[in-house]
């Protein structure tokens, strides 16, 4: 070993002795209840070292000084989906989740990065998700590169395939972007139909609100039907999801600031949230500034007003909803399910469509493998574990798989593509769906 | 670390992909789920099938390498913790489910089968295995087997023994022996079988194994009764029993059990409430019905504050989640969590609780009991801090005295979790010197080298008993 690299070791194991929480890593009584929920111990035939309780393990030998942190530990930590599934199961109640993303941000902070991954790494991390008008620039571009023709002759070329199937499975799966005239123009206010039920602020999201425009478009739409009166702060950004769970935690945080900041203003009851990633961050606000005494009040008021959209909805209620008769079934977003536990509402919603035969599929509960960045830097794994899914989606004989967080749904996207099943399947966000079935109810209303 | 030569043969035997050596192996295969016990093991090893097993055994024979079989780590008496380091054998491949056999209502299973899919599959078939140790959604046949793991219907319907009517299993010396079979009647021989049923991996290893099943119970009714003290909670179990009725489930929660329960869990439970019994009976419906009503009575004969019974399964879902959450609320109390399980026999439950109340007294120590009562297998709980030197020495005084209070009124040290290393000083309180020197004499005609999990069962250093009294 290097000098250097030895250097690196020394100070990875002071990092971890000064930063991780010891009480959190003694709090695993180590009786096995989270393995039979974690993906990657399933995936890899049972391998303790890919478990909760096999990281927790490791990552307590580091700390006690009774393990190098060597690669294979790295690697076992970038193996983690991150799905926080163990939490639920855990009778102690270990917040697994946050073990991991202080280990990683430890990591990540002596990590060696090659030139482009690290170019890569400070350009999205620092100079695009934390800036709105950015994330709108290179939206627009991919908008671009959509209408302009460049797209076509790119598949037609077969360059889209340099990128490696993975990333060419993606690029199809994306959405159609909105125009940029249409990304700049966003509502700031939104009045409910009839008599106000609940008061809301509308927490848009950095690709939510470029990207899957549509599908924020939806959620005030649907808002408004359920009677909501929405405000939609314009000095809000990216919730900082990304950063916290690649090791980017100081970036989190001021994004986390500039939230709580943008939200302390105006007349409402709840944050609404529609993407399970954004929203589980939102809800730990309080927990990511937890050391800093000025913030922690404030961060707290913030994430105790958040709810995910389909809770508000179930709540509010909805118009008589109505779809051409199809079977639907859900996959849960790991972050809504496991952090925001928010399970049963949009799995009602969806029941009381008319038209719709609900069919829930097995291990709807677990991974699809989407996870952040996880199905770019650990795609066999991802791959293995969407195959499994899409087995399961299968059984359902779905014609649409809903999802409730963009991860997923680009996931399910590209599960749908390599499944070859475009024709007879797709994958939808709820609220997509949703909004889909008030029109059609309404129209159904009409005709009668 | 292996020696060069002993690396060599076994990676010959298992390939090279199935010998792990790395830092993270090691680490991640030295613990099980019991406070406070851990240690490196020199490999972790997976054999594929039972030749590869016998093979290993060999190797290990030949050079005195200790093997630990694991399932999945799940026991509570560090029965799994490589204390003399040696191989960790793991059952990952050899899992499958052989025969469910209807006509002769058997199951034939690899060890490695998780508990909770070989009862899935058999009830996909009508059929039913009884034994549900807490732990059954990961716990492995192979490692129920060799604990003789117990559950909540120990009461009705027996523990894993009661279930184990065939194996096979190799000898230390490499030989493979086959026990029992398909067989209600068989009195061939010594019954090697039953010795093989919670032999904690110190006499050889289980590879194959025929297990009986019965058919699913008609139905299912859940009660729940609240009482001012614990006597009165036990009375209405003796009642019950001298009624003639054996309920499924007859589980019990004392008075801090219940306090720590209403503070995580927010179910309503009120919290004066000294005692909380959980039943369950299932069979046909209208046997079902009249032992519920009669319980009932039963219950209000015996001064119950109150008494619920679920009108429907959710219902009976509702009623369970006290008990089902005992164990999460206790845990999260303090870092460390020892539950033991001290059994006696069920007409002195009530006693044995106040005795391990006072006990907690006198050392200062937190304890929360909750357990079955319809077999006197309680589980008194400890919250403590392993950190704390001081308050462990305490705790283990504490458990001393109840395992001695415990064998006073004719009880065991340990129901169904095993004896191990956490209660091998203990053993002869239980079994008596004689008894220890005959288990000691088998354990050597089987393996005189000393390799099936050494260090389990029988102490370096036995406790002297001393008899406290107060």
């Amino acid at each position: 070993m290097s000098v250097e690299e030895s250097k690196r070791k020394t100070q990875i194991v002071q990092d971890f002795q000064s930063k991780m929480d010891y009480d959190e890593l003694l709090n695993c009584m180590r009786c096995g209840f989270c393995l039979p929920s974690c993906p990657t111990y399933i995936e890899t035939g049972g391998n303790e070292a890919a478990s909760p309780r096999g990281r927790i393990a490791l990552m307590k030998a580091v700390v006690d000084g009774k393990m190098e942190p060597d690669k294979d530990f790295e690697d076992q930590l970038s193996l983690c989906l991150g799905c926080r599934a163990c939490e639920p199961a855990c009778p102690s109640g270990v917040k697994y989740g946050h073990l991991l993303e202080e280990a990683r941000d430890i990591l990540q902070a002596k990590k060696k990065h090659s030139l482009p991954v690290k170019f890569v790494r400070r350009f999205f991390f620092d100079q695009v998700f934390p800036h709105q008008n950015r994330m709108r620039t290179l939206n627009s571009l991919m908008w671009f590169y959509q209408k302009s023709g460049v797209q076509k002759l790119a598949r037609a070329t077969n360059m889209t395939r340099i990128a490696g199937k993975n990333m060419s499975t993606m690029e199809k799966v994306l959405p159609a972007i909105p125009s940029p005239s249409k990304m700049k123009n966003r509502p700031e206010r939104i009045e409910a139909e009839s008599a106000v039920k609940k008061k809301v602020a509308f927490f848009s999201g950095c690709l939510m609100d470029t990207m899957f425009m549509e599908t924020n478009d939806a959620t005030l739409y649907l808002l408004k039907k359920a009677n909501c009166e929405v405000v939609i702060p314009q000095t809000q950004n990216c919730c900082g999801a990304l950063h916290a769970h690649s090791g980017e935690k100081d970036t989190a945080k001021e994004l986390a600031k500039k939230n709580i900041e943008a939200f302390e203003e105006g007349d409402f009851d709840y944050i609404i949230s529609n993407a399970g990633g954004c929203g589980a961050l939102l809800v730990e606000y309080d927990y990511l500034l937890k050391d800093e005494p000025e913030w922690k009040e404030r961060a707290k008021a913030f994430s105790d007003k958040v709810m995910d959209i389909t809770e508000i909805l179930y709540d509010a209620g909805l118009p008589d909803m109505e779809l051409d008769p199809q079977i639907v079934t859900y996959q849960d977003s790991c972050h809504l399910r496991n952090v925001m536990r928010t399970a049963a509402a949009p799995r009602k919603l969806l029941q009381s469509i008319k038209g719709v035969t609900y069919m829930e599929m097995k291990e709807a509960d677990q991974c699809c493998g989407s996870a952040g960045t996880y199905n770019i830097i650990e795609q066999e794994m991802s791959m293995q574990i969407l195959d499994h899914k899409m087995a399961n989606v299968e059984k359902t004989e779905a014609a649409t798989i809903v999802t409730a967080n963009p991860g997923c749904l680009l996931q399910m996207k590209a599960g749908v593509e390599r499944e070859g099943k475009r024709d007879s399947m797709r994958a939808v966000h709820i609220v997509d769906l949703l909004a889909e079935a008030v029109k059609y109810g309404e129209k159904s209303l009409q005709k009668a | 670390m292996l020696n060069k030569e002993v690396k060599g043969k076994l990676e010959k035997i298992v390939g090279q992909e199935n010998l792990l050596d790395s830092q993270q192996d090691l680490i991640v295969y030295s613990y099980d789920a019991t406070p406070d016990y851990q240690a490196l093991p020199d490999a972790v090893i997976k054999p594929r099938h039972k030749e590869d097993v016998a093979e290993i055994v060999k190797v290990c024979n030949e050079y005195k390498v200790p093997i630990v079989p694991r399932g999945s780590a799940t026991n509570l008496c560090a029965g799994t913790t490589p204390l003399e380091g040696g191989l960790v054998m793991l059952f990952n491949y050899m899992k499958d489910i052989i025969e469910i056999d209807e006509e002769n209502l058997t199951v034939t299973v690899q060890p490695g089968v998780i508990t909770l899919d070989m009862i899935k599959a058999v009830e996909e078939k009508g059929l039913f295995y009884p034994p549900d140790p807490s732990s059954m959604k990961i716990s492995t046949i192979g490692g129920n087997i060799n604990e003789c793991s117990g559950g909540l219907r120990g009461l009705k319907y027996g523990v894993t023994r009661d279930y184990v009517i065939g194996i096979e299993f190799v000898m230390p010396d490499g030989s493979i022996v086959k026990t029992g079979g398909k067989l209600a009647k068989d009195v061939a021989g010594y019954d090697l079988t039953r010795l093989m049923v919670g032999s904690e991996g110190t006499l050889g290893i289980i590879t194959e194994a025929t297990l009986k099943l019965i058919p699913v119970p008609e139905t299912k009714k859940t009660m729940l009764a609240l009482y001012d003290s614990l006597e009165a909670a036990g009375n209405t179990v003796s009642k019950i029993i001298s009624n003639r009725i054996i309920p499924a489930t007859l589980e019990f929660l004392d008075q801090p059990t219940i306090q720590v329960v209403e503070d995580f869990a927010n179910i309503g439970l009120p919290t004066e409430a000294g005692a909380i019994l959980l039943i369950e009976q299932d069979g046909p419906e209208e046997v079902v019905e009249r032992d519920i009503q009669r319980m009932a009575e039963i219950c209000e004969e015996t001064n119950a504050l109150s008494v619920q019974i679920a009108q429907s399964p959710e219902e009976g879902e509702a009623l369970t989640s006290a008990r089902r959450s005992a164990l999460s609320a206790l845990a999260r109390l303090k870092p460390t969590t020892i539950l033991e399980d001290a059994t006696v026999p069920r007409s002195k439950i009530s006693e044995m609780v106040k005795a391990i109340e006072e006990i907690a007294d006198k050392y200062n120590v937190k304890i929360c009991t909750f357990g079955h009562a319809g077999d006197g297998n309680l589980h008194p709980t400890c919250m403590t801090d392993a950190r704390n030197r001081d308050e462990m020495q305490r705790v283990e005084q504490a458990f001393e005295d109840i395992f001695a209070k415990a064998i006073d009124m004719g009880g065991t040290i340990t129901g169904e979790h095993g004896v191990g290393v956490m209660k091998s000083p203990y053993l002869s309180w239980k079994v008596g010197e004689a008894g220890v020197e005959a288990m000691r004499a088998i354990k050597e005609a089987f393996d005189p080298n000393n390799i099936m999990n050494p260090g389990k069962v029988f102490a370096k250093d036995a406790r002297k008993r001393v008899v406290v009294q107060r």
